[in-house]
């Protein structure tokens, strides 16, 4: 093809295209069937093609901060340090820290505490929040998440902090490493 | 040009009215911006015309020169139009002295503005279990200067009912109030006057200003809990409504249905419209909007719950019998 | 007195004519091709290429418009998304006030300020170059931007705390901060070469009593632009800090504040409308002279209206936000001096009905626009009287009557001015004259579309429509008036479609129009249609406001400049005597490969804080490299007695 045909293409395929990171279509598209969220926390979850949406697109990360400070996550999580509750925002994951894996974490609850919102919070409200918990440890791109918050300061903004590798700890790790 | 003639008229016969019309007079304030307005117009008309035919002499004309002559009418016209701004400046800043006039109010109203609802509570100054909580909704007694504070939650919002007064802006992080004195008994409406993002054009809500005694009853009985269900279906609904996603969110008084981010459902189903102002009140637009709020509104913060044919009619029959 | 170097080839007696311009267009030339036109330095040129330019956002400004308008023809219309809509009149809103309205007026300035001084090209010559493209680029990034879907949608305005991190997530705004930068270097860069051209390189004998009320009008402009732009460039500024590195200059929570962002930007946002318009008086004060055939009446009033206004109007601003809460007694004073301004436009109003009336005017196409200007404009102006009391501004303040106000005062005093200016200067621009029938066309359909779209408008907003809505309720009353509004706006892009089709064709097929078609005073007419890239081959001497009237054919010129390098006269400020001839810089490509440098810059900050560190290498090399001594080929000359 020459190659002012490449280039018109490749334009007219971007724009096509556009960007998907910015896509604020509040109704989503038709999901396929997907089984329902296994409730065992031992067992592997299988990928879910929702992920990708909602962990690549600012406005559902940004419903999903909404919804951490609505439901209260902050009570035990705080501003995703922890308290009562482990720190969201350090590179130890009791339960895995796939989209699925803190969308089960949501939903079903897991031991020691935290509850389970699967009939209290629909499931676009739980694939947002899990969306916001993953982007508190820098697992969605900078682009998406936002500096700050409107509101009291909490500490480094998430755009200037970097990715955090991944650890899998158990719960009596990750009190240790705390303590 | 010529169109301007019947429009004109028409404006200062105040053919400006309706639910949302500036020209409303249903409030003191109304009457005094009623009146500048008049002043203004007639003194801006006044001069549009004699610029008109100052133009239209100028292209007609068809001698030359008479310097002298345009040289006198040009310190008459600087001076004419100096003199009548500083009329108009002083007829504004006393119509805007008394419009702040310190009222005695007799209300207090608290409004806190969200993406896009209002919140709204009733204080009665020295009786804080007396204080009523709905959203969406204004109620005001007739005659009353109401003090109305002004907070929003999130961004800037305003708060303008045209009808009554001039608008004063919800800024996060400052107490802003106004003052208003409804006139005259009716129903009007009222929407957000600052661009406050996706759905600010559906952020509006109804204003009904009632005579003292019946406001007092109304505020009565806001106050009673929400009336328990009935018919099977409503029980249903309220086991839903109660259980599920619904009580996360929203408040209803009197039921395990705490939630305190979203409008209050107490007495739901007695408000005019839904979705602050995005569709009337009746059964089938209650249907849509439970079966999808995304569709009326899309982008608010109300998600798609995803009811099941007979868990939406059970939750419709339940929030319609809130009244 | 010291002696001229005899070795030197100048302009005078002995050489004139012909070989003069030989010699001179040797000089000063570009190379051809692409790499030429890419690095010219003639004001002319970069002229052209910012008219163009800024029609060309115009246009697609004026698309969205449409969008907009058939949108709202009908309520609850499900055309557009909400999402959508606010993209849309965010990009309208912007691309008009920043991309074009002031862009187009330094573009007109850009290419006939030179001409009307006398002078061969403007100061600051790579500087002129440097501030197009860093415009262009600007313009770019914001329209690649909204293809891509992320188009800024918090308002042209982006009020915080909308436009902050928190309810704004994404690069939405990031892109629209950015694009102020932009155009902030662009215009600050345009204004300062246009504030010294005027002020040091008149002809000799212009004062500045003198000097042509364009050149005035762009003066004061200049100024404006060097007081204001700063403001909102250090607003958006804190913006993308509150946003990327998480400061708290609009957080109220954190001690910031929320009414800080409006400040700043309506501290800038005011003047820029007189940016807008004031040129525009220049416009009008040029057109009705010729047409009239007089000079405008009552000289220094208009010029003391000039400056009175580019004073008064950094004191208006708080009447953007009456409706915020602010003291009432400073209010008091906001409305005492929204309505003082319109004290010295009144007076210009009256000086150009005098003009006209004591005149023997024409009506050409450009006179039609004249008073489609004032017959249009007023209104606007008289809107805005009633929008400074504060009793009427909290009623009809984010109305539909505000957005009839403004577009009455910007296409009724800037756009109308702007296509009849172009009318105007069209043939000394491209050395053909634009069709009268078409302009009459023209100028019929854009003044009944325009008053058909925006005089409903008024009235909607005293019903209660607020602005900034994607769509509105059946049964408000609004319902026919926005049809109403509708249909104007396409009667009104018919209008500018004719005018566009009108000026491309007779690029071509137009009537070939000598040096001075419509018999105008100016000195911009003392040369050819177009003029040779060196404007004049004798610097020309003035002794009154209207040099080629009153001179006729045998316009004195100031001789001495040399012929093979290139040169021009740099004079007094108030007297305009001739002090110093100035080496003009030769066309270079640094101009242009410092803009992409530092434009680069730009754009990939907003991603990640290493590209200010990483682009900071090439943007200080192409700067060196452009700034860097040229050695003169022959030594400077002493100052001429």
């Amino acid at each position: 093809m020459p190659s002012p045909c490449r280039a018109s293409l490749l334009i007219v395929a971007l724009l096509a295209g556009g960007c998907d990171q910015m896509r604020n279509d509040p109704r989503g598209h038709p999901l396929p069937e997907t089984p329902p969220l296994v409730s065992t926390v031992l067992s592997p979850v299988r990928a879910d093609p929702r992920a990708a949406d909602y962990q690549n697109n600012a406005f559902q990360v940004s419903n999903g901060q909404l919804y951490y400070h609505w439901m209260n996550c902050t009570g035990c999580h705080s501003e995703g340090g922890g308290g009562i509750g482990p720190s969201l925002m350090d590179v130890n994951w009791r339960y895995g820290s796939t989209m699925e894996d803190v969308v089960q974490s949501i939903s079903n609850g897991r031991p020691n505490g935290m509850p389970a919102f699967g009939g209290k919070m629909t499931a676009a409200q739980i694939w947002q929040t899990a969306a916001y918990v993953r982007s508190l440890s820098q697992h969605v791109p900078q682009s998406i998440r936002s500096g700050r918050s409107e509101g009291l300061s909490v500490g480094e903004p998430s755009t200037l902090r970097d990715p955090h590798p991944y650890r899998a700890v158990t719960p009596k790790q990750d009190e240790a490493t705390v303590k | 040009m010529r169109r301007l003639a019947p429009l004109v008229a028409l404006l200062a016969l105040g053919g400006c009215h309706g639910q949302q019309a500036v020209l409303g007079g249903g409030g003191r304030d109304d009457a005094l911006f009623g009146g500048l307005w008049q002043i203004f117009l007639i003194v801006t008309i006044v001069f549009y015309l004699v610029v008109l035919a100052g133009l239209t002499w100028a292209v007609l004309r068809r001698r030359e020169g008479g310097e002298a002559v345009v040289r006198t009418t040009f310190y008459i016209w600087v001076g004419v139009v100096s003199l009548t701004l500083v009329g108009l400046s002083i007829a504004s800043w006393l119509v805007d002295r008394t419009m702040n006039r310190a009222a005695h109010t007799g209300l207090t109203v608290e409004i806190t503005a969200h993406q896009w609802w209002w919140d709204v509570r009733y204080i009665s100054p020295g009786h804080p279990d007396q204080t009523l909580r709905t959203s969406n909704e204004l109620h005001l007694p007739v005659g009353v200067p109401v003090q109305v504070i002004l907070n929003s939650a999130d961004v800037i919002h305003s708060f303008w009912i045209p009808n009554i007064s001039g608008k004063q802006d919800l800024i996060p992080g400052r107490n802003n109030d106004i003052v208003i004195t409804p006139t005259r008994v009716g129903i009007y409406r009222s929407q957000c006057a600052e661009y406050c993002g996706l759905q600010h054009a559906h952020m509006a809500f109804d204003v009904t200003i009632e005579p003292l005694a019946t406001f007092q009853q109304w505020w009565g009985d806001g106050l009673l809990p929400a009336r328990a269900p009935a018919t099977p279906e409503q029980k249903a609904g309220y086991a839903y409504v109660t259980t599920r996603e619904c009580a996360t969110c929203h408040n209803i008084s009197g039921t395990p249905a705490t939630g305190k981010v979203a409008p209050d459902l107490t007495h739901f189903a007695s408000r005019a419209t839904i979705g602050a102002g995005t569709f009337p009140m009746n059964r089938g637009h209650l249907y849509a909007w439970l079966a999808d709020p995304q569709r009326a509104k899309p982008g608010n913060k109300m998600p798609e719950i995803g009811l099941e044919p007979d868990q939406l009619h059970a939750v419709a029959a339940y929030l319609e019998s809130l009244k | 007195m010291t002696d001229l170097d005899p070795d030197l080839a100048r302009d005078g007696p002995e050489l004139t004519g012909e070989e003069l311009h030989r010699r001179l267009t040797l000089a000063w030339r570009r190379p051809a091709g692409l790499y030429g036109w890419l690095s010219s330095t003639d004001h002319k040129e970069i002229g052209k290429r910012y008219i163009v330019t800024a029609f060309g956002f115009f246009l697609v400004a004026g698309v969205l418009a449409l969008v907009m308008r058939t949108q709202l023809a009908r309520p609850e219309s499900g055309l557009i998304t909400a999402d959508r809509y606010n993209q849309i009149f965010t990009m309208h809103g912007t691309t008009m006030m920043f991309l074009f309205a002031v862009p187009v007026m330094e573009a007109v300035a850009i290419y006939v300020i030179p001409l009307m001084l006398g002078t061969r090209n403007m100061a600051f010559a790579r500087l002129n170059a440097f501030s197009f493209w860093m415009y262009l680029f600007g313009g770019i990034m914001l329209w690649v931007a909204f293809a891509l879907n992320v188009g800024p949608d918090a308002g042209w305005f982006a009020y915080t705390p909308l436009s902050g991190p928190e309810f704004s997530p994404g690069k939405r705004v990031d892109i629209w901060a950015q694009m102020i930068t932009f155009t902030e270097v662009a215009g600050l860069a345009a204004a300062v070469v246009m504030a010294t051209t005027i002020l040091k390189q008149r002809a000799p004998g212009m004062t500045l009593a003198k000097m042509p009320l364009f050149a005035w009008s762009m003066l004061v402009v200049a100024l404006m632009i060097i007081f204001a732009l700063p403001a909102v460039a250090l607003d958006s500024g804190m913006l993308i800090s509150d946003r990327l590195v998480g400061t708290h200059f609009f957080n109220p929570y954190e001690r910031g504040d929320a009414l800080l962002w409006q400040h700043l930007f309506w501290f800038f946002g005011h003047p820029e409308v007189y940016i807008i318009f004031l040129p525009a008086t220049g416009f009008i004060s040029e057109m009705t002279a010729t047409f009239s055939r007089r000079p405008v009446f009552a000289y220094p009033a208009v010029v003391l209206s000039l400056i009175a206004t580019g004073l008064l109007a950094f004191g208006l601003w708080v009447h953007h936000m009456f409706a915020t809460g602010l003291p009432r007694m400073g209010y008091a004073f906001y409305t005492a001096a929204s309505m003082t301004v319109a004290i010295p436009t009144g007076i210009q109003i009256f000086c150009w009905v005098a003009t006209i009336w004591l005149g023997r005017p024409v009506y050409r196409v450009p006179m039609l626009w004249v008073i489609g200007f004032i017959v249009t404009f007023v209104i606007g102006g008289l809107t805005g009287v009633m929008l400074a009391s504060v009793p009427l501004d909290l009623q009809l303040h984010d109305t539909y009557f505000v957005v009839a106000h403004f577009h009455y005062v910007l296409i009724g005093g800037a756009v109308f001015p702007l296509l009849g200016a172009t009318t105007y200067w069209f043939p000394k621009f491209t050395g053909r004259l634009m069709s009268e029938a078409w302009g009459k066309v023209a100028f019929a359909l854009v003044f009944c579309g325009f008053h058909l779209t925006f005089f409903p408008m008024h009235i909607t907003g005293m019903m209660g429509m607020p602005r900034r809505v994607y769509t509105y309720p059946a049964g408000m009353g609004w319902d026919t008036l926005n049809l109403i509004s509708s249909i104007g706006a396409f009667i009104l892009a018919a209008g500018f479609a004719t005018f566009i089709v009108n000026a491309l064709v007779c690029l071509r097929k137009g009537r070939v129009a000598g040096p001075d078609p419509w018999d105008a005073a100016g000195l911009e007419w003392a040369t050819s249609s177009p003029p040779p890239v060196f404007n004049f081959p004798h610097i020309p001497a003035v002794a009154s406001r209207t040099p080629l009237w009153d001179e006729g054919e045998g316009l004195p010129v100031m001789t001495g400049l040399r012929v093979d390098e290139r040169e021009h006269l740099t004079t007094t400020v108030i007297e305009a005597i001739p002090s110093v001839r100035e080496p003009s810089p030769h066309p270079t490509i640094w101009p242009l490969l410092s803009a992409i440098a530092i434009g680069v810059t730009f754009v990939a900050s907003i991603f990640t804080p290493w590209a200010l560190v990483v682009g900071l290498v090439p943007s200080a090399i192409a700067l060196a490299i452009w700034f860097w001594p040229k050695n003169p080929t022959v030594p400077p000359e002493p100052t001429i007695e």
